[in-house]
């Protein structure tokens, strides 16, 4: 989900050149931080890790490794992948801090959540 | 529903017409019947024996069929197309023609429409209506449930429940792979569970029941989500029932237990087995010899005879 991550990146060089009132020192260290990315992989019918701490703006990307599809869906409804069949993959990027616990809604059993610390 | 099951009850076999034409697979099928809720396994010829009585009830046969997983092309079975088509080939070489079928869903693999449609194909070389419930598998397109609905619900309540009648037992269509809760098993919900209430209101306790959904309606084992959340409401509305058979799919297995007049049967999938309650790390698809597949693949047939008497299972695997 690459549109995310370039409106995050959008969005913090607006934030810089307010913040910073035209200061392109600091909008150039913006533009030139890496991109947070972060993996989950479904496998054996489970989110692994289970429990995943990140930064504001990290990318979550998850990989179905399992014969039998899966989805991620937020408890909140905030986001939701279509089904993922084996390899296919579903990206998020996390913007706001806060705690988003998610599971399969095929398989309700299985449960996980992402926590977005600033 | 297409086809009103009232319209279906053709003339019956005579018995001993019956008798005749199943011994020749007998000895290849294992049978369940259950009496005074203790499950026994008997020879098919001591099932059909029981004696016939005038009235309402007339016997008849029907079937199940399950997890067709139409699309599913993982090394579990690369060809599940091609076991459908058996399982169907199956079906139309029975010795006797059946009054009705139920897919106990899981239909498809994904939710596709080509999926939905394919299913439609091979099932269409059954000369029986066939009434669907969804598995979650069906419910994987974009609107949740909208595909299955106007594939094989149409004419459905809610979001693909329903009721018939067919040869004096009472058959229930209930869904219980929608709006799953996070942590959760499967679950009826209050609208479904609201409107059977209604529907079983006006039955005779003496009517023979047949419930059929997709996952366990009993708790067959929680860590797998082997079960269903809200069960006990629905049990609790069918307890007054002489008899009444659950039947489910799902968990690709035969499995049953029998608690009072309630008896639950979970039925083999045509597309691939998958491991006893607990017996693997997960429950995904089971990796087989290919020689064995057959043997853990089929369908199964069910004799209702009359009222009180239970209704005799047949599951014949595809070997």
């Amino acid at each position: 989900m690459n549109r995310f991550s370039f409106n995050a990146r959008r969005i913090a060089v607006l934030i810089g050149f307010v913040a910073t009132a035209g200061s392109f020192v600091a909008v150039d260290a913006v533009m030139a931080a890496p991109a947070k990315t972060q993996s989950v992989a479904i496998k054996g019918f489970a989110f692994v890790p289970h429990v995943i701490t990140v930064a504001p703006g990290t990318t979550i990307t998850w990989t179905n490794a399992d014969e039998d599809p899966h989805t991620v869906f937020a408890n909140d409804k905030s986001f939701h992948s279509s089904a993922l069949d084996t390899n296919d993959k579903y990206s998020f990027t996390f913007n706001r801090p806060g705690d988003f616990a998610y599971f399969c809604s095929l398989h309700p059993h299985m449960t996980g959540k992402i926590i977005v610390k600033g | 529903m297409d086809h009103h099951p009232s319209d279906l009850l053709k003339a019956p076999l005579d018995r001993r017409d019956m008798l005749m034409r199943c011994t020749g697979w007998a000895g290849t099928a294992a049978i369940y019947t259950m009496g005074g809720g203790v499950a026994s396994s008997i020879s098919l010829d001591a099932a059909l024996a029981g004696s016939f009585r005038h009235g309402k009830n007339q016997p008849f046969t029907f079937l199940q069929i399950s997890d067709t997983h139409i699309g599913f092309d993982k090394p579990a079975n690369p060809n599940a197309r091609g076991t459908a088509i058996e399982a169907v080939e199956k079906i139309k070489a029975l010795p006797f023609k059946p009054d009705l079928i139920i897919h106990s869903g899981d239909i498809t693999h994904l939710s596709k429409d080509e999926q939905f449609d394919d299913a439609k194909q091979i099932l269409s070389g059954i000369d029986t209506p066939i009434f669907f419930v969804p598995g979650e598998h069906d419910l994987l397109d974009e609107k949740q449930g909208a595909a299955f609905l106007a594939h094989f619900g149409r004419g459905t309540k809610g979001n693909g429940w329903y009721s018939f009648d067919h040869g004096g037992v009472h058959f229930v269509a209930l869904n219980n792979v929608a709006n799953l809760k996070p942590g959760g098993m499967a679950h009826i919900g209050d609208d479904q569970l609201a409107w059977l209430q209604a529907d079983l209101a006006g039955l005779s306790s003496s009517t023979p029941i047949v419930v059929f959904g997709h996952i366990p309606l009993w708790t067959v084992y929680e860590p797998w989500g082997w079960g269903t959340d809200d069960s006990a409401q629905a049990l609790a509305m069918l307890r007054r029932f002489g008899s009444v058979t659950v039947l489910n799919g799902h968990i690709h297995q035969i499995l049953q237990k029998v608690e009072g007049n309630l008896s639950f049967h979970s039925a083999l999938s045509t597309a691939y087995p998958q491991p006893a309650p607990g017996a693997a790390p997960s429950p995904g698809p089971l990796k087989v010899p290919a020689e064995q597949l057959p043997s853990m693949l089929g369908i199964r047939t069910a004799r209702f005879v009359r009222g009180s008497a239970p209704i005799a299972l047949i599951d014949q695997s595809l070997a």
